[in-house]
């Protein structure tokens, strides 16, 4: 057998469909310049700049040559804190959806492949986590006194409990919208021959469900957790804006926006900047999932 | 259809009622118990005194009776006291529900018909110029921190331009019915505002999934004019998973009710739960955040009776 002319692979159409998609390809490049922004604060670091040194005769000192945004309320160099402040919002993003994601994808995987009882209780679980306004309800789990549960005093009050705790919380409520994809999925896929066929020839549950259905899920989930990760870069900010996310001094972009209110008036370019980072961020974060998404439809012409 | 509503009834009442023992236990978690802060009000009292009144109260019982009590307490109407308000919770959620209702209602009728009007004129040419301003728009609108869009607001409404008040649901001394809607304006744009991207982008798809289908080639094929055949035609049949993600999308719609509560300083549920929690106010935050939870739940119920109510074909079983 001769190999076909002009055929190609289902990632390559799949690359060329995600190509000719230009807000998809604009926001990869807008999230490739956030990143490198972001850990652009890593090499500065070395050379001196510190996004905790303070200058309380510098406060809201406007842009200078030797603070190129100015300075925030206590005369931190507010560029250095945007930059750090970037990698925490970010990093949250993209471990609180790894960990929802991957908790997602099992329940989703069991309920959708045994049926019966255990997709029932799994997906009346999910819906009741659904019905749950989950912003109070990630409020009370950011208020949580982590003594109480045995963690001892010092590790609750450092700084990396306050990162591990706001992605742990997200990860906890942000796992459903995948939980049912994947089920919807899985279940259409169950009774497919190739499936049927390895269960006829013995495989276990496992087996199928690794080798045979999680490969076929693979392009909706991908979609579902780039929509997840603007999501969660959302509730970050969120949370962190209360007072319930990433502990000061440690900045994130939320907790640079903690007094913004009073900041609106004083100095209102800081209480612009890190909104709007994050506004960015989201929405090349979105119109990359939906470039995503366009790409991996078969529906969509080539 | 009566045992399928039974049926959804008791299911959503057993939501409730896990979770309601989910945000006791959670609730117990936060920091300190109504004791500590008793302490710290008054350093004075003694550690046996301390014991006694957390023996008085119960609050050295386990959990699973502590929690039983109240249930027992709350099923009879009585859901206890809050701490810093000093008044019955009961008496206090009302008008906080009253508050966010008109905050909610409003802007979600303004979203709805912000939507039906962008959704429906984008959806006409896919692809086109409009389609692309106001899917960009849209984009916009799910990607925004609202907190941070009501800021902006702020900075250019109130301290930039001096429009429109910043904070409050009325001045003092007035309070007059132009005087609360002005208040009004500004949480009910932000939350608009942002509620509006999503829906246009639900009726955009769902439109330009009904125009494709056969019924519409009919309806112009019988000559109808294209008004006729958007609005009549067309439109009804995208009407329903329209409706159904609508009525869905109200515990988001309750999440940005509660952050214009906050940024704009209006006395609704979200605000009270919110200072309920900074507050130690352990009563109220329950309370509040169960209250919540069942409006969230009506609404579900109530999305999943319209969605069969709309579309015959969906048996419900």
């Amino acid at each position: 057998m001769s190999r076909l002319e002009g055929a190609v692979s289902p990632w390559r159409l799949r690359r060329r469909r995600f190509l000719r998609h230009r807000a998809g390809v604009a926001s990869l490049g807008v999230l490739g310049v956030l990143v490198m922004f972001a850990l652009a604060a890593i090499p500065m670091q070395w050379f001196g700049w510190d996004p905790d040194a303070t200058d309380l005769f510098a406060r809201f000192d406007p842009p200078s040559a030797k603070h190129w945004l100015g300075t925030d309320e206590a005369g931190r160099d507010e560029l250095i804190r945007l930059m750090v402040g970037g990698q925490m919002s970010l990093l949250v993003g993209v471990l609180a959806t790894g960990i929802g994601g991957v908790v997602g994808v099992l329940i989703g995987l069991c309920a959708g492949y045994f049926g019966g009882r255990v997709d029932a209780v799994l997906m009346r679980f999910t819906d009741g986590m659904i019905a749950l306004p989950l912003l109070p309800l990630l409020i009370v789990l950011g208020a949580v006194d982590l003594t109480k549960l045995g963690f001892s005093r010092g590790f609750a009050h450092s700084g990396a409990a306050g990162f591990w705790r706001i992605v742990v919380i997200i990860a906890i409520v942000d796992w459903t919208a995948i939980a049912r994809l994947v089920r919807a999925a899985t279940i259409a896929l169950k009774e497919r021959d190739f499936v049927r066929a390895a269960r006829a020839s013995g495989a276990g549950a496992g087996y199928v469900m690794t080798s045979h259905v999680l490969p076929n899920v693979a392009t909706p989930i991908i979609v579902a957790f780039t929509l997840t990760v603007g999501r969660v870069i959302l509730f970050e900010s969120v949370l962190s804006f209360l007072g319930f996310g990433i502990v000061p001094p440690t900045p994130s972009w939320g907790n640079m926006l903690n007094n913004a209110q009073e900041l609106v008036i004083s100095a209102p370019a800081l209480a612009i900047y890190p909104g709007l980072l994050i506004f960015a961020t989201v929405i090349a974060v979105n119109f990359l999932g939906d470039g995503l998404q366009h790409a991996f439809d078969p529906r969509s012409e080539t | 259809m009566t045992r399928f509503i039974l049926r959804r009834v008791v299911q959503t009442l057993l939501v409730l009622l896990v979770m309601s023992f989910v945000i006791y236990s959670l609730i117990g978690l936060m920091p300190g118990d109504p004791i500590d802060i008793m302490i710290a009000g008054n350093p004075t009292i003694a550690p046996d005194v301390a014991a006694a009144l957390r023996k008085l109260y119960g609050l050295d019982q386990p959990l699973l009776l502590r929690y039983w009590r109240w249930l027992m307490a709350a099923l009879q109407g009585d859901l206890g006291y809050s701490r810093t308000h000093s008044q019955p919770v009961l008496t206090m959620l009302l008008p906080a529900l009253g508050q966010t209702c008109k905050l909610l209602i409003s802007s979600f009728v303004i979203s709805v018909i912000l939507s039906f009007v962008l959704g429906i004129l984008a959806a006409r040419k896919p692809g086109g110029l409009l389609d692309g301003i106001i899917s960009l728009a849209a984009f916009a609108g799910i990607s925004v921190p609202v907190f941070w869009l009501a800021l902006m607001m702020i900075l250019v409404f109130a301290v930039g331009l001096h429009w429109l008040p910043a904070s409050g649901i009325a001045t003092v001394g007035d309070g007059g019915f132009k005087d609360q809607v002005v208040h009004l304006v500004m949480p009910v744009a932000t939350l608009a505002l942002a509620t509006t991207g999503g829906f246009t982008r639900f009726v955009r798809a769902s439109m330009i999934e009904v125009l494709r289908l056969d019924l519409v080639r009919t309806a112009r094929a019988k000559g109808a004019g294209e008004g006729r055949v958007i609005l009549i035609h067309a439109f009804r049949n995208a009407l329903i998973p329209v409706v159904t993600i609508m009525a869905l999308s109200f515990g988001v719609l309750f999440n940005g009710a509660l952050l214009t509560e906050t940024m704009f300083a209006q006395p609704g549920m979200g605000k009270m739960i919110y200072d309920a929690i900074l507050g130690n106010d352990f009563n109220l935050a329950l309370s509040g955040l169960l209250f919540a939870t069942l409006v969230t739940l009506l609404s579900n119920l109530a999305a999943d009776l319209a969605y069969g109510w709309l579309d015959p074909r969906i048996g419900l079983q």
